[in-house]
Parts: structure tokens; C-alpha cells; sequence
């Protein structure tokens, strides 16, 4: 982490340079700008300042050709800015196949983190280097934002909803995690540090945890606790579906429509079982609202996604 | 225009009956429906809610010299910022130039006796003090400290504070806003003197009809915004917050529906002011009148389409994201074509570097400044890194202050001798237009490198590597306070001690210099007749370029 006074943020992920590279080139682009109107403006200025009380320079009305080229210079150029933007925006919103997964919750003012294999950290996060992570967000209270400048990501975390974003940190090494939307009293304590290890290190790290049990473990744990596996049944004969193989895949629903099973909707089933019944199943399911905190939620999934990957490798 | 430009000797102020002397007293000052009292009155309270906002912010600025938190406890930091934003936007910006130089100028710059309806301008005034009055009542009896932002489900459930007080005090001045908009767009369309065909308009008027248009379709869905973060806060009504079924990201887009058209409520008339200035100082007409004309136009209804650039992290769809970033690049063009409009204005002038002149070259430079910046933030992929940051603080500052602070004393300055009768001290002036220049650069340029160093706004205490550049932006609002301060002074000085104002002291052109300084209650002797463009500096035939 840099205590050092700079002026310019480190580099530490696969997409920092190409956001510095647009930057760079917004940057030349406005001094190009600035400068040619300061030029223009004291250069006009002091060419044709007043020389005399009675002076009345002889009127200009405009011109056409002029108004036309600057109003499509800059209209090409900021099209160039917005396609540029744009790919990269497109591109760095969709995580590779295979990224490591980390669940982050905020609160008040703190990051709890959980990795699949059951470490939990809190304001701290340890990836490893060079592998695409995908975090799996959100918060127990007000919204907060993830931001890691060393990495050029920034994502909001909402109450009630999952959001996520990805990175591949390219260098070991400690960065800055700030909470970037306003969440209250100590908005500013709410830091921590995104730890990057080198492939050794982090499997060395991952080893030395104490906590023993992965979340699907722990989800697998809850699914028997809060009864959910007496209907979820895996020989389809349950009153409620089977979840083998559900994750990420089309669920055809009584409405008709098909949605995809992903985190969003296995939480929102969870939490208001009857917004999206699937077809051939009774609205019969009590919410779990208020009995299963944000965690636990991450956790039931992560064994969910277990129940899928075993399914898939049966066939 | 058609009355002789000429300068005569100013007869002695007090022998003479015009607006301020006709009258004495409280109550002629309370009950007046004469529009150009009404701008003073706002004069003074607006002032008034400037000194307090600078005074927060003055606090917090003191705050960030040192990483850690020390003046001042996290919760009153939030407070300060908060309060800091609110009072100088909706209590010191949206009011600035309309409701002063607006309420002075638009009967006097079209030729009429008062705006069309004289009473209910009384009666915004008297609205906005009543919503002022709620927002320092909050302010003393603890603050808020949602941010300026509201932003739901902090404001609706998390926050211990004053909000149901602060948002009726902005609710209740949004009316206010509302009337005063509608009561300029009915005087501009119905009250113009004869032969001041709307392409003759001075542009201060059409920027002013541009700026009425958005305020009365804009204000009222930040009122709805505001009753419905009530409902929720007051009666649990399930709107915003997740725990009640509601949703935030309704919020931030309700809430910037209102308030990105509302930063063009912040710059479109200090827009109008600097066409005024740069014609009035180099004796030229406008170069490209329409084009400048219609670019307001174009700002008015371009920027009620690009409130979602305020949330491409928010968890807006990512196409939602790319429409708003294609719309906010848009939006750049019509501000781009006025700077170079004004730029080349300047061109075979006759330029001379009075205050409202040296407000108006530090306006072009810093507006320049904060609209190139605004691209680094319409621009999706460094948006993600610089949005919630002092990238965007700087960025915005550049505007509402490069811009419309500087444009407002540029014409206030410019306008002075008209208001008040008596010429302010020019060297003092000129002084302080070049501290309050030097001041605010060295208070926001450091900013935006902050920004892209990754320093969140917001933050009471940060890591020690961004001390450096917080103390020069302390350093450098040091220096802007005190650049304010000096105009405050001379300017109250010269109300009393200043040279008396010929009526047309700079020579310029618009019906507002044909009357004398200052006006009588009535505004002209005669109706006027207006028989030529606006800006007709010279007799000669037009060259064209």
C-alpha cells in the first residue's frame, strides 16, 4: 500500500491500463482544448484591446463554416471518447468463465468477506495473482461501494440485492479498499486492504485458515437446519423442486416465463418464495426472511452451485 | 437600440426620485411588488445563505488538513458537507442569477414595467425565505447528514438526523423556484416592447427562458421526490427502502431526474451573463447569435436526458449505462459551441479589461476546464474509477463555482452601477477577481488529481499519502475566502461612498443602459421601441467571415 505522497494511482490490474490509456488520451484532448482557448482568449485579448474611448471595431455576425466545424470536431471526437468508454465498460462488466468467487457483505461500517472455502475476512481480502475473481455483493443496511483504485473498479453494494464486479490483479502486493457511497457516521473507517499473493503464498494462506468448514458446507448445513432439504428434495418427489443442476440454468415458471437461476433469484426465492413459483409447484413455501442473515443467504447458494456442478459432471 | 447612446453627467442621486429613494422604510421594502426591490432582497439573503455554506465549508477544508480526524467529530464532518452542499445549491446557486440579476433585469432587458406578475414575485420571495428559514432551523437544531444527495435507504430509515425538516425547507423553496420561472417565461412571451422581435432578445433572456423552462418542469419532481423519501421515513410506506419492499435505485433516479437539469439551472443564466459581458467589453455583437440562442435550447432539453451518468455504478442495466453515456457526450456540444462562440467574439474587438470583463475571461477558463472534465465522467470506463471521488467534487466545483460564482459577480459587478447608482472601486476589484481566480484553482486543481488517485469524497479522515495535495487545496480556499470577502466589503462600501453611475457607464448596449442609474420605479419614462438587433455596437454593415 503507498503511504508516499503521488500523483498518480499504482497499477495492479489487467484492466488499470487500458482505463489509463482512455484517460491519457481524454487528457490530451483537453489540453489540446484548454489551450488553444486560453491562447485564443489572450491572444484576442491583448491583439485587440481597447485603444482608444471611441473605438468601434466594425461587427462581425459569425459564420456557418466556422459553427459547422466546431460543432462536428467535437462531436467526432466525444463519439470516439464514447465508443472507447463504452468497450471497455462492456468488456470489464463480464467476468471470464472460471473466476475465483469471493461473497462480500456490507454494513455498517465494516466488509465481511467469504471465500468458497470457508475463510472468512473482514476489511481484508487475499486473492491470488493473475486469477480473475468475481465478487458476489451486498449489503445488510445502506448502499456502500466497493472501490479498489489500484484496480480501476468500483461497484455499488445494495440492501436487497446482489450486485457483482471482477478484477485480475496483476501484481502481489496491499491496495486500498475504500467504501465509495456515503453510508454514515464512519463511511471513512469503512476501508480495508485487498492483499494480492503469488499463486504459492495464497494456497499457503488458504492452508492456514482455521475455519476448517467451505461455505457450501455450511450452506449444506443450513439447508437441514431450516428444513429446506424435507421438500427440495434430489428424487424429485419433494413439494418443492429438486435444486440439482438449477444453478445458472432456465427454470420455466407458472407465468410462463423462463428465468435463469442465478444468485439474485435463488436469494429472492428464499426471501419471497412466491414472486416466481416454478411451473408444476405450489405457492407453498414460507418466506425465510428475517431467519437467514445476508451470509447465510451466500452460503445456501454456494451449496446450491455445488448441487449443480456435481449434476453436471454425473452426465 | 433605438434611444442615442450618450453619456450624460449624473445628476446628485438624492435629487432625483428612482426605485430606492421613492420609498423608505421596513415596510416599503417588505410589501414592495416593484421587481427590482424584490432582486434586492434576495440580494441580501441569498448572501446571507453564501456565507453561511462557505462558512461549512470553510470548517471542513480546516478538517482535511490533517489525515486523521481531529477538528471535528466524524458525525459533524457528515453534517458539515451536507448542510454545505444543500444551502449552496438549492439556497445560493438555483437562486443566484435568476432571482437577482433575472428579477432586476428580464422587465428592464425587454423594454416592460415589472414582470408579469408582480405580487407573486413578492410572494416566491416570501416562499423561499420560509423554506431557507426551515433549512437554518434544521441546520441549528443539528443538521442533517444524508449528503445533499438524500440517498435512500440511508435518508429514509439509517439516519438519526433532521431530514424531514431540511426536506420540507427544500421542498417549500422549490416553489419558489417554480413561480419565479413561470413568472419569467409569461413576462418574456407577453411583455417584450414593441418591435423586440425574439431574435433581438438579449441572450441573457433567452438563457433565463431556457433556465425557466427547466425549473418548472424539473422542481416538481423533486417535491414528489421529497414527499415520497417522507412517506417512507415518517410512515414506513415501502418505497425506497429494501426492508420495505421498496427499491433505492428509485430514489437515485428520481433524484437525478431533478437534479442533473438543475446543475443547467446552475450555469445556463451564468451562461446568459457571460454573452453580456463579452459583447459589452469588446463592443461586438455576439458572434453566431443563433447559435448561442439555440445551444441554451438545446442544454434545456438535452440535459433532462442524461440523469443515469450520475449511476454507471449503481447497478444500473449496463445498456441504461451506455444510452446516458452517448446522451451525456451530447450534451457537451452545445456548451462547447457557446466557448467558442464567445472566444471568437473577442476577435477584432474592441476588448478592455474591466471586472466584469476579467469574470468573464475566468469564467470561459474554468468553465472550459470543468466541461472537459465532465467528458472523464460521461466516459463510462473512467467514470467506474472517478465517480465518488474528488474527481467529481473538483469537477462540479469547476462549474457551479468557475462558472456560475464567478459569472454571478461578473454581473453583479456589471450591473452594480445600475442597481445601486454608484460605480464600485475598480482597482479592488480587479484585485479580488484575480485572488478569488488564483484561490479557486488552488483550491480544486489538486482535487482532480486526488480523484484519479482514488481519494472518495465524503471521506472526515483519509490515508496519509493524499495529505499533501488536501493542504494545498486547504491553502488555496484560504485564499478564495478571502477573495470573497473583498467584494462583499467594497461593494457595501460603495453603496454609500462610490462615485455616482452615468447611466450607461460602460458605454454598452440594451435597453437596461437607456434608463437612468438607478431606474425609476417604472423603469423607462417612455415605453421604448426597439428597431435594431441586440448587440448593435457599430452602424456599419456586418462582415462576414
Amino acid at each position: 500500500m503507498p503511504s508516499e505522497f503521488a500523483l498518480f494511482p499504482q497499477r495492479a490490474s489487467t484492466i488499470a491500463g487500458s482505463v489509463d490509456a482512455l484517460y491519457f488520451f481524454l487528457v490530451g484532448v483537453s489540453l489540446f482544448f484548454t489551450v488553444l482557448i486560453f491562447a485564443m482568449v489572450f491572444g484576442f485579448a491583448i491583439k485587440y484591446r481597447r485603444r482608444s474611448e471611441e473605438e468601434l471595431p466594425r461587427p462581425i455576425d459569425g459564420s456557418m463554416r466556422l459553427e459547422v466545424m466546431w460543432t462536428v470536431i467535437p462531436f467526432i471526437l466525444t463519439m470516439v471518447m464514447f465508443a472507447w468508454g463504452a468497450t471497455l465498460y462492456l468488456r470489464n462488466s463480464r467476468p471470464p468463465d472460471g473466476s475465483l468467487e469471493v461473497y462480500v457483505v456490507g454494513k455498517q461500517w465494516m466488509w465481511k468477506l467469504q471465500h468458497p472455502e470457508g475463510q472468512r475476512e473482514i476489511n481484508q481480502l487475499h486473492v491470488p495473482v493473475n486469477v480473475p475473481v468475481r465478487l458476489i455483493m451486498t449489503s445488510e443496511d445502506v448502499i456502500h461501494s466497493f472501490f479498489v483504485p489500484a484496480f480501476r473498479i468500483k461497484q455499488d453494494v445494495l440492501p436487497g440485492r446482489y450486485t457483482t464486479q471482477w478484477f485480475q490483479a496483476t501484481r502481489p502486493g496491499e491496495y486500498h479498499l475504500f467504501c465509495a457511497e456515503y453510508c454514515g457516521n464512519q463511511h471513512s473507517g469503512m476501508i480495508g486492504t485487498v492483499t494480492v499473493l503469488g499463486a504459492v503464498e495464497y494456497e499457503n494462506w488458504l492452508g492456514g485458515g482455521a475455519s476448517g468448514e467451505s461455505m457450501a458446507s455450511t450452506g449444506e448445513r443450513l439447508f437441514q437446519q431450516l428444513g429446506c432439504s424435507g421438500c427440495h428434495r434430489s428424487d424429485a418427489a419433494g413439494r418443492g423442486p429438486a435444486l440439482e443442476g438449477v444453478f445458472n440454468a432456465p427454470v420455466k415458471l407458472e407465468t410462463g416465463e423462463t428465468v435463469i437461476a442465478d444468485e439474485p433469484y435463488i436469494r429472492e426465492s428464499i426471501l419471497n418464495p412466491r414472486a416466481k413459483v416454478v411451473v408444476g409447484f405450489r405457492p407453498i413455501m414460507p418466506t425465510f426472511a428475517g431467519q437467514v442473515s445476508e451470509e447465510s443467504i451466500l452460503q445456501l447458494i454456494a451449496y446450491i452451485k455445488t448441487l449443480a456442478r456435481a449434476d453436471r459432471s454425473k452426465r | 437600440m433605438s434611444t442615442a447612446v450618450t453619456e450624460t453627467p449624473a445628476p446628485p442621486l438624492e435629487s432625483r426620485e428612482h426605485y430606492l429613494n421613492v420609498h423608505y422604510g421596513v415596510k416599503s421594502w417588505l410589501l414592495t411588488t416593484d421587481h427590482k426591490r424584490i432582486a434586492l432582497l434576495y440580494l441580501v439573503t441569498i448572501t446571507l445563505f453564501f456565507f453561511v455554506g462557505g462558512a461549512f465549508a470553510v470548517l471542513m477544508r480546516l478538517e482535511l488538513m490533517t489525515p486523521r480526524g481531529d477538528l471535528v467529530q466524524a458525525e459533524t464532518y457528515n453534517k458539515l458537507f451536507t448542510m454545505h452542499g444543500l444551502i449552496m445549491v438549492f439556497f445560493f446557486l438555483i437562486p443566484s442569477i435568476p432571482a437577482v440579476l433575472g428579477n432586476f433585469l428580464v422587465p428592464m432587458m425587454i423594454g416592460a414595467r415589472d414582470l408579469a406578475f408582480p405580487k407573486l414575485n413578492l410572494l416566491s420571495w416570501y416562499i423561499f425565505v420560509a423554506g431557507g428559514t426551515l433549512a437554518l432551523v434544521s441546520a441549528i437544531s443539528g443538521g442533517v447528514d444524508t449528503g445533499w444527495t438524500f440517498y435512500t435507504p440511508y435518508s429514509s430509515t439509517y439516519s438519526n438526523t433532521h431530514v424531514i425538516v431540511m426536506g420540507l425547507g427544500v421542498f417549500i423553496a422549490g416553489f419558489s423556484s417554480i413561480l419565479t420561472g413561470l413568472n419569467f417565461i409569461v413576462t418574456i412571451h407577453t411583455m417584450r416592447a414593441p418591435g423586440l422581435t425574439w431574435f433581438r432578445l438579449p441572450l441573457f433572456i433567452w438563457s433565463t427562458y431556457a433556465t425557466s423552462l427547466i425549473i418548472i418542469l424539473g422542481t416538481p419532481v423533486l417535491a414528489i421526490t421529497i414527499v415520497l423519501l417522507a412517506l417512507e421515513r415518517l410512515l414506513r410506506v415501502g418505497i425506497f427502502d429494501p426492508a420495505l419492499g421498496g427499491d433505492p435505485i428509485l430514489f437515485q433516479h428520481m433524484f437525478w431526474f431533478y437534479s442533473h437539469p438543475a446543475v443547467y439551472i446552475m450555469i445556463l443564466p451564468g451562461m446568459g451573463v457571460i454573452s453580456e459581458l463579452v459583447t459589452a467589453f469588446s463592443r461586438k455583437r455576439v458572434f453566431g447569435y443563433s447559435f448561442v440562442a439555440f445551444a441554451s435550447l438545446a442544454i434545456a432539453v438535452l440535459g433532462f436526458l442524461v440523469w443515469g451518468h450520475h449511476m454507471f455504478v449503481s447497478s444500473q442495466s449496463v445498456y441504461a449505462g451506455l444510452v446516458f453515456s452517448v446522451l451525456s457526450f451530447m450534451v457537451a456540444i452545445p456548451s462547447a459551441v457557446k466557448v467558442f462562440n464567445w472566444t471568437a467574439t473577442l476577435y477584432r474587438g474592441s476588448i478592455s479589461y474591466q471586472t466584469p470583463m476579467l469574470y468573464a475571461f475566468g469564467f470561459i477558463g474554468l468553465f472550459t476546464l470543468g466541461g472537459l472534465t465532465g467528458l472523464f465522467l460521461a466516459s463510462l470506463a473512467i467514470d467506474v474509477h472517478v465517480t465518488d471521488t474528488y474527481f467529481v467534487v473538483a469537477h462540479f466545483h469547476y462549474i457551479m463555482v468557475g462558472g456560475m460564482v464567478m459569472a454571478y459577480l461578473g454581473g453583479i459587478h456589471y450591473w452594480w452601477p445600475k442597481i445601486s447608482g454608484r460605480m464600485y472601486p475598480e482597482v479592488w476589484a480587479r484585485f479580488s477577481a484575480l485572488v478569488i481566480f488564483a484561490g479557486f484553482n488552488l483550491t480544486f486543481f489538486p482535487q482532480f488529481i486526488l480523484g484519479y488517485l482514488g481519494m472518495p469524497r465524503r471521506y472526515w479522515a483519509y490515508p496519509e499519502e493524499f495529505q499533501v495535495l488536501n493542504v494545498m487545496s486547504t491553502a488555496g480556499a484560504s485564499i478564495l475566502g478571502l477573495g470573497y470577502l473583498i467584494p462583499m466589503i467594497y461593494l457595501v462600501w460603495s453603496m454609500r461612498y462610490g462615485r455616482p453611475a452615468p447611466d450607461n457607464p460602460w458605454r454598452a448596449t440594451g435597453l437596461e443602459w437607456t434608463t437612468p442609474s438607478p431606474p425609476p420605479t417604472e423603469n423607462f419614462d417612455a415605453p421604448p421601441i426597439v428597431t435594431e438587433e441586440a448587440y448593435t455596437y457599430s452602424k456599419e454593415e456586418p462582415e462576414l467571415v
